[in-house]
């Protein structure tokens, strides 16, 4: 989680095992555990990256893929 | 060369460090970016960049080679800070190297309005009045789009 949704989560990184089958998946189980999280990654502008490549729209998982979750960036 | 660290910046022994042994380039200009105590107004006590390393520096890597491309500079460094700073230390170093001084003067102006723009970082300020999350404001679009013209 960067950015506000770090401060939204509460959390930086979590291992969430076992592994959902797709970005959608993982979306849904961090929505179950936290209705407020689940909202703010729905928000406008939020992206998502699998293995630090940025993904649109829905994606496959595979055990020990790293999934960022990304707010519009600030800039430098 | 692109770098991002959470340990403090030293601008003037980058540029030393830039400089060095350089014979093939008759122009270097530098941008050292400041932490600024206030922005529009409301103090700001400590600024927070969140950055995501292994993601960020290849981003700010882009924006260099299109930069060295469209403006044939020589060499480039670019070293941002990241994590908390206070007003005063140095966010940001930008060196860019040409043969002649015109196309160093463009490359590191057109470099800093992108990475103002485009650098994938998340800022907060907070100040007496609590946190905030900011976002590029509008004169740094504003500055980014400059350079969709031909100029």
């Amino acid at each position: 989680m960067l950015g506000r949704l770090r401060d939204i989560a509460g959390w930086r990184e979590q291992v969430i095992e076992p592994a959902p089958d797709t970005l959608h998946g993982l979306r849904a189980r961090l929505a179950q555990q936290d209705g407020v999280l689940g909202q703010a990654l729905q928000g406008p502008g939020v992206q998502a990256a699998v293995n630090k490549v940025v993904v649109r729209g829905d994606a496959p998982l595979l055990a020990g893929d790293e999934v960022a979750f990304m707010p519009p960036m600030s800039g430098g | 060369m692109v770098r991002v660290q959470t340990a403090a910046l030293d601008p003037g022994a980058l540029l030393g460090e830039f400089c060095a042994g350089r014979t093939d380039c008759g122009g270097v200009v530098s941008f050292t970016g400041l932490a600024r105590a206030a922005t529009d107004g409301a103090a700001v006590s400590v600024l927070e960049l969140d950055a995501f390393p292994g993601f960020t520096e290849p981003a700010i890597e882009a924006l260099v080679q299109t930069a060295r491309v469209r403006f044939g500079v020589r060499d480039t460094m670019a070293v941002h800070r990241y994590g908390a700073i206070r007003p005063g230390e140095a966010i940001v170093f930008v060196a860019v190297a040409a043969e002649h001084r015109r196309a160093a003067f463009l490359a590191a102006d057109f470099l800093m309005d992108k990475l103002k723009t485009e650098a994938p970082f998340w800022k907060k300020e907070t100040g007496p009045e609590g946190e905030r999350w900011i976002e590029p404001r509008a004169p740094d679009y504003q500055d980014a789009e400059r350079w969709s013209e031909d100029i």
